[in-house]
């Protein structure tokens, strides 16, 4: 009786085991295929076989779900004016394109995650997190260059585009440099080579022959600031009388300031943001000797209505170089919704406008690899959307004509230098 | 003095090593500074004031830090946000006093009193409720549970302040009495700096008088020496704690002015920084200890702003600016290696 049990016993276990494999040898396909045995191939072809070959799969939207984008910008703190242009020119967009009856029918919604400015590690956590939520289209951000070096490398692991409306640093997309963000980043704002040449063209032709520089460490500051350097001394010989370095979160910059009023450069440039640019504004004003000096900076601090708020008086004067945006599309369909949106608090920077053009790019990579299964669900096999994306040529938008290069610059860059004059940015150059 | 017996250790020549070191980093450092010429005599004068300025605020707060220690040895680490908040309710008051449109214009002096008013009133606020609700309770626990109450008090506050009124920076009316610049011993100094230094003496001034002359403040001293033995002299213990806040808060209150005035800038972050250069002003000098705060706070100040340039400049080091949080910090580690309680730290605090 004994030897039974102990047989039944060993006969039950090896049935559970086997019960284990069982489906294991039939369920082998992962759960992409599961819809493909359901649904019959849409316009020829078979969203199943598609995924399947896809490198990175398909993002799967099911019936009536909306479609989603992340965000990674910079939306609270002190450079959060930079980010929230951003958000709400990508909100107008996508608002544009939903109240059209949407992309393959559906609504775009918005998920967001504050990527910060100032620290690099908050760019990965913000995509860490996004990485976590999982389904995302594509990803906008960063605001800051510093924060997309480490964020791009998250995302494009999962197969997921990191489109920036305002990463401008030239080492972004420059393979060869330790900084470079991967095939997975591109984006619609400006490269700075061309950014910091027009600044020195600028300073160039303003007769300026001495300038000083002052960076603030980031990834942004630090390459325009180099780039604006070389170009001042090969166009017209300018010459760099002082280069100094200020720290994120400093409010003192007598120490910064003084080596260069003893100088007094005809130029004192500081690419880098707010406050710390709106500060060093101001308290340049303090330094008699640096009366006859041009204040110059970036498009961090162009068109920033916080910079005109805080240094008020000082500000009078500052030229800023920065792209432009204007255009009777611009006028009369993008501002009227993006006022809409940001309210009486209004940020507006210069780069609402690259982000709504990053977004009109996504909805129109999608919609040419996009494949709707028979049940309803949405396909975008995301290499094919990746593909599409840096294949964007001769896209029109509010920005210019946008052609993708292999590395992802998409910029059609015009760049402009506007000087505070009563209070509002004026464009003074090109005249 | 007591001299201690020297014996010759490891240790002992590692830290006679440093000093050695120390000294002859500063003296190589601020001998080539000065002897290179790269920089004026009206930049240091320029830079000493900037110190002084800053430094002042930066007692100003300390003096919350330390007071507080005194009374209960705990670190009010929420003592920046009571700062950040006065700073705040500063700002409303002068923009609906002395914007061009505010009805105080014409009389900026009383316009401005309301203002330091408003700050200090709202920081003292500030303070009273968060001893009421956040130590009060927690006074007869373990030292380690106040501390944590304060950090988490500290962020309620600054999100609070994040909630309502935004992240962006604001800033105060720019008032005609308080920008320009003003000659003396014929050098040039900005006016806000100089008002920013002498609001700062008065009202160290008047503390000093109210802890050494005041019944109240007598009675402060004792809760800071022996809390169970002043109170069986029949000092009221909860009232000389009380009072002890609000004159932290009052403080905090009129340097988030000055803070505001000088730098231009509000925001719910602003107490992060100068809270944190404050307790290390407070720590430098000796907590506990008001001197110690006065002293340790302009100490610090002025280490930021003329130590990078004085000891890094003449060394070539690029940009030395950027290295100002390195100077102070470690002038910060070497006080505490060297004199563990601080310049005027007392010994029983340890």
């Amino acid at each position: 009786m004994q030897k039974y049990m102990r047989w039944s016993a060993a006969l039950f276990v090896l049935m559970l085991v086997l019960a284990a494999c069982a489906p294991g040898d039939t369920g082998a396909s992962p759960d992409a295929s599961e819809p493909a045995e359901e649904s019959q191939p849409a316009a020829g072809e078979d969203p199943a076989a598609v995924c399947e070959a896809d490198e990175f799969g398909c993002l799967e939207v099911a019936e009536g779900d909306p479609i989603r984008i992340g965000t990674a910008l910079s939306i609270t703190g002190d450079t959060s004016a930079l980010g929230l242009d951003s958000q709400y020119g990508a909100q107008v967009a996508a608002d544009q394109k939903s109240e059209a009856g949407g992309l393959f029918g559906r609504e775009i919604e918005f998920i967001h995650e504050d990527a910060g400015c100032g620290d690099a590690a908050t760019g990965q956590t913000a995509a860490q997190a996004l990485v976590a939520e999982g389904d995302l289209l594509a990803v906008m951000g960063t605001t800051c260059s510093r924060t997309a070096v480490p964020a791009a490398p998250v995302l494009g692991q999962e197969g997921i585009i990191l489109i920036s409306s305002s990463n401008t640093s030239p080492t972004l997309t420059d393979p060869e440099h330790a900084e470079y963000a991967g095939e997975f980043f591109m984006r619609t704002a400006h490269n700075d080579l061309i950014q910091g040449a027009a600044m020195a063209t600028f300073a160039c032709e303003q007769g300026f022959t001495t300038a000083a520089t002052i960076h603030d460490g980031s990834t942004y500051a630090d390459n325009l600031r180099a780039v604006f350097e070389e170009e001042f001394a090969s166009q017209c010989d300018g010459e760099i009388v002082s280069q100094q370095a200020v720290a994120v979160g400093d409010t003192e910059f007598t120490g910064v300031l003084a080596p260069i009023a003893d100088a007094a450069p005809d130029l004192l440039y500081y690419p880098i943001f707010h406050p710390e640019g709106t500060l060093i504004t101001q308290q340049a004003r303090s330094f008699p000797e640096l009366d006859g000096t041009q204040l110059a900076a970036s498009d961090g601090l162009l068109g920033l209505q916080d910079l005109i708020d805080q240094a008020g008086e000082a500000a009078e004067g500052f030229v800023a170089s920065g792209p432009a945006c204007a255009g009777d599309e611009y006028d009369n369909t993008f501002r009227p919704a993006y006022d809409a949106l940001s309210g009486e608090d209004q940020p507006l920077s210069v780069f609402h406008c690259h982000a709504y053009d990053a977004v009109n790019m996504m909805i129109a990579a999608a919609e040419e690899v996009g494949i709707e299964g028979d049940d309803g669900t949405l396909f975008i096999p995301r290499q094919a959307f990746r593909d599409a994306m840096f294949a964007t040529s001769d896209f029109e938008g509010l920005t210019g004509t946008l052609t993708c290069d292999e590395f992802g610059d998409c910029a059609d860059p015009a760049i402009t230098v506007s000087r505070i004059e009563n209070g509002a940015f004026v464009v003074i150059w090109p005249e | 003095m007591l001299r201690r017996p020297r014996r010759l250790t490891l240790l002992g020549v590692v830290l006679w090593a440093l000093r050695v070191g120390i000294v002859a980093g500063v003296v190589v450092g601020a001998w080539a500074t000065l002897t290179s010429g790269g920089l004026s005599g009206g930049t240091w004068i320029t830079l000493l004031a900037a110190g002084l300025s800053q430094g002042a605020i930066y007692a100003l707060i300390a003096l919350g830090y330390t007071l507080v220690y005194g009374v209960l040895l705990m670190i009010n680490f929420a003592h920046g946000e009571v700062f950040m908040l006065g700073s705040f309710s500063g700002m409303f008051v002068a923009n609906a006093l002395l914007s061009a449109d505010g009805f105080m214009v014409s009389y900026p002096l009383v316009g401005l009193l309301g203002v330091f008013a408003a700050a200090m009133l709202t920081s003292m606020l500030v303070a009273l409720v968060l001893e009421r609700v956040a130590y009060r309770p927690l006074r007869r626990a373990p030292r380690l549970v106040p501390l944590i109450t304060a950090i988490g008090a500290s962020l309620f506050l600054q999100y609070t302040a994040f909630g309502m009124f935004g992240s962006r920076t604001r800033r105060y009316p720019p008032v005609e009495l308080l920008s320009g610049r003003v000659e003396i011993f014929g050098f040039s100094f900005q006016r806000i700096e100089v008002i920013t230094i002498v609001a700062a003496v008065v009202l160290m001034a008047l503390l000093f008088y109210f802890v050494e002359r005041t019944r109240t403040g007598r009675a402060m001293r004792a809760v800071s020496e022996d809390k169970d033995v002043a109170a069986l002299m029949g000092i009221n213990v909860d009232r000389t704690i009380v009072i002890t806040f609000a004159i932290g808060g009052l403080l905090a209150g009129a340097a988030g002015v000055l803070y505001a005035f000088l730098f231009n800038r509000v925001d719910f972050g602003m107490g992060i920084l100068p809270g944190i250069k404050a307790f290390t002003a407070a720590v430098l000098g000796g907590i506990g200890s008001i001197t110690g705060a006065v002293v340790g706070g302009v100490l610090i100040g002025i280490l930021e702003n003329v130590g990078p340039s004085l000891l890094l400049f003449g060394l070539g080091v690029p940009s030395p600016n950027q290295l100002r949080d390195v100077v102070a910090f470690s002038v910060l580690v070497l006080v505490l290696i060297f004199r563990p309680t601080g310049l005027f730290g007392r010994k029983e605090n340890v």
